[in-house]
């Protein structure tokens, strides 16, 4: 089973667009698995049934027993996050504030803080229009350590596609560089970048994918708007070539990706003109690369 | 004094590009601090030409083990919850990269053997430009946690330019930790959405969190005329304030790609920035009294 | 001598696992005595961060001579598996057991 894991780096290049209509190419032989939970937007492209749910717990939170606490004050002491200030002459937790480290509940004299772990969100297993199937999550505000959801969620998908042999899972990777978008790169067998010619995406691409280079996964790159600026677009190419990175395709601009999107389509059923059939190409090289690897 | 945080629940739908002209506009006239709090990915400053004034490295306390005293009790590993220790036969190892700076390995150590030190995590760098202080932060790639530098920035920002009027902050994307960060002491959020269905549920995500951490907010929508009117219908029924329309616009996309500033090129796009000054001069008379 | 391989279940049939910090089980083979047995790592999947130091650490408690994985450890794991005298080996990562411990006694394998 291989697992091809798209990632942007910058937002708003099209990665989600782009990652639904592979999902549809690729029908019943891929698991979908959306790890960008921060922002979790592929379902509407993709028509989920919601079929099962569960909460997701993740971290943990301290608790005080106000009954058993003795205010002596240490707890608030030792937290080096300022996350248990005193209100009303009461140490009160700040949930939002509270690392999960532990260190107070180990340090109260009379134990009245307690751990408790932490309901962030949701996950949920679907069956998508194309028939396959895709897991996919909401995370709740604020909360903590979506890496772990995302690990979640992709390993769900593995297990699915082992039960149903299935030899592709495709992935929507989160954005940035931090922690969920380094769970969502682990044990990734190919990365597609999605990227654009503006500055900032170049920029964006170069420290992404010395992520990606870390994890020493082979990646390949999509440029997408590739119109929009000869000159950065210029300078793109000559980056993938100088570090090996697989020139997978060019898209031009246009705005029939968000007219697909409002209708809650991908470009490939939207209509079946030039792009489509780019879209298509680009698929067919990713699993040309992803089958030799 | 008031500060302005740009956010948006969805990345790439133009942020840093009203943080950076609403920030270069406002200096024409008076003094203004930007500083970029996406630190995983900072890009406003590709479009600050400023000058170079300052550069420190950042860093985060972690634990470094002293091999003479340790008895090898294990304590460290058993109370870090971050898997940040590791303990082999004869050795501890630390992994600064997982490690919060909690402090209880160091500080429970009966031995002393743990003590904190610092850890570079990342680069700020401070740029000037007429009146306009620029801040960015940068995240060293392979360092996982942006809070704590977002966290030593603003103190940064706050100690520095107490007596600057006008902060404007420019949010990482998303719900989680870092933009509540970002966001926690602004007197208000510019929260900028695109017209598309991406663009709206992004935005709910968003004005749920606003509404969790009691902050005033204001939507400003960009790229306006393409997608549907969802977002404006939403905004209507929920009582949102929409700060102004950004039109949509091929010039604007590729003034963007170049690494350009627009209110100067566009009239449309320094229309609406008008409209966002104006509730901005409304907000700091307001907060001012 | 002890071989210790990443994968996927407890057979010699079974697939390697290609991950190292995250793999399901380790297969571990002493071509000495002949015997085999496995550890079950799969708790590792829950945990979110530091998947790799704490096998790496799993597996340094196991003692082995030589490791056979698929794509190698990362730099976490790598760092605590450098404390000890184990040969790594990769690029097994679509074989089976099996066909890795053929593999590297061909010396087909790659040394990490």
């Amino acid at each position: 089973m291989k697992e091809i894991v798209v990632i942007s780096g910058k937002g708003g290049t099209g990665k989600t667009s782009l990652t639904a209509s592979f999902a549809v190419l690729g029908g019943r032989d891929v698991i979908v698995a959306d790890c960008d939970v921060d922002a979790a937007d592929m379902h509407m492209l993709l028509g989920p049934d919601f079929e099962a749910a569960e909460n997701f717990y993740s971290g943990v939170i301290a608790e005080i027993d106000q009954e058993a606490c003795i205010q002596c004050g240490k707890c608030a002491d030792i937290c080096r996050f300022d996350a248990i200030p005193v209100i009303d002459g009461k140490n009160i937790v700040q949930p939002l504030d509270c690392e999960g480290c532990s260190y107070c509940a180990r340090i109260c004299p009379v134990d009245a803080i307690e751990m408790a772990e932490q309901n962030v969100g949701d996950w949920y297993i679907s069956t998508i229009k194309t028939g396959s199937t895709m897991v996919h999550a909401k995370l709740g505000i604020g909360a903590e350590n979506s890496g772990k959801l995302v690990t979640k969620v992709k390993n769900k998908a593995k297990r699915i596609a082992e039960e149903q042999q299935k030899e592709l899972v495709l992935v929507d990777g989160s954005p940035g560089i931090g922690c969920p978008v380094v769970s969502s790169l682990s044990g990734a067998s190919f990365v597609v970048l999605v990227t654009e010619p503006t500055v900032s995406g170049l920029h964006d691409l170069k420290r992404v994918y010395q992520l990606v280079n870390k994890f020493g996964i082979k990646a390949g790159c999509i440029i997408n708007k590739a119109d929009l600026n000869p000159d950065v677009n210029q300078q793109i190419r000559e980056f993938l070539k100088d570090n090996a990175i697989e020139h997978i395709s060019e898209l031009p601009y246009d705005e029939s990706f968000t007219e697909a999107m409002t209708q809650g389509k991908t470009i490939i059923e939207f209509n079946d003109g030039e792009l489509q059939k780019m879209v298509r190409q680009s698929w067919v090289t990713i699993k040309d690369f992803v089958n030799v690897l | 004094m008031i500060k302005i945080a740009v956010a948006s629940g969805k990345g790439g739908t133009g942020k840093t590009t009203l943080s950076t002209n609403l920030a270069s506009y406002l200096a024409e006239t008076k003094p203004v601090v930007l500083t970029d709090l996406d630190v995983e990915e900072p890009n406003s400053g590709l479009f600050i030409n400023g000058e170079l004034t300052h550069h420190e490295n950042k860093y985060k306390m972690v634990p470094q083990w002293k091999s003479d005293s340790c008895m090898l009790c294990g304590n460290c590993r058993e109370v870090c919850n971050f898997h940040a220790i590791v303990q082999l036969v004869d050795q501890i190892m630390v992994f600064p990269q997982l490690c919060h700076s909690c402090y209880a390995c160091s500080e429970l150590c009966p031995s002393g053997s743990l003590p904190m030190t610092p850890e570079k995590m990342g680069e700020l760098q401070e740029y000037q430009s007429g009146n306009l202080h620029f801040i960015e932060s940068k995240l060293d790639v392979g360092q996982e946690q942006a809070v704590p530098l977002i966290a030593q920035t603003l103190r940064y920002v706050d100690e520095k330019y107490s007596e600057v009027n006008l902060k404007i902050y420019d949010s990482p994307p998303g719900t989680s930790c870092p933009v509540i960060e970002a966001t926690k002491n602004a007197d208000l959020v510019i929260l900028i959405t695109e017209p598309t269905p991406f663009g709206l549920h992004d935005l709910k995500l968003a004005v749920e969190t606003m509404r969790e951490l009691n902050k005033r907010f204001v939507v400003v929508i960009n790229r306006y005329g393409i997608g549907n009117d969802d977002v404006v219908d939403y905004c209507m029924s929920e009582n949102i304030t929409v700060a102004a329309k950004i039109p949509n616009s091929r010039e604007i996309a590729g003034l963007y790609s170049q690494g350009r500033l627009l209110y100067n090129d566009v009239p449309e796009f320094k229309a609406e920035l008008d409209k966002i000054v104006d509730f901005i001069s409304d907000l700091d008379r307001e907060v001012g009294l | 001598m002890k071989i210790v391989f990443t994968s996927e279940g407890t057979e010699w049939d079974s697939k390697i696992d290609p991950r190292f910090g995250r793999t399901d089980y380790f297969f571990i083979y002493d071509d000495e005595t002949k015997g085999i047995c496995t550890v079950d790592n799969r708790a590792i999947a829950e945990t979110a961060h530091g998947a790799g130091p704490q096998t790496a650490q799993k597996l340094f408690e196991l003692k082995p001579d030589v490791l056979i994985t698929g794509n190698g450890p990362g730099g976490n794991a790598a760092r605590v598996l450098a404390q000890g005298n184990v040969k790594i080996y990769v690029g097994a990562g679509d074989m089976t057991v099996k066909e890795a411990y053929d593999a590297y006694q061909k010396g087909e394998l790659k040394e990490f």
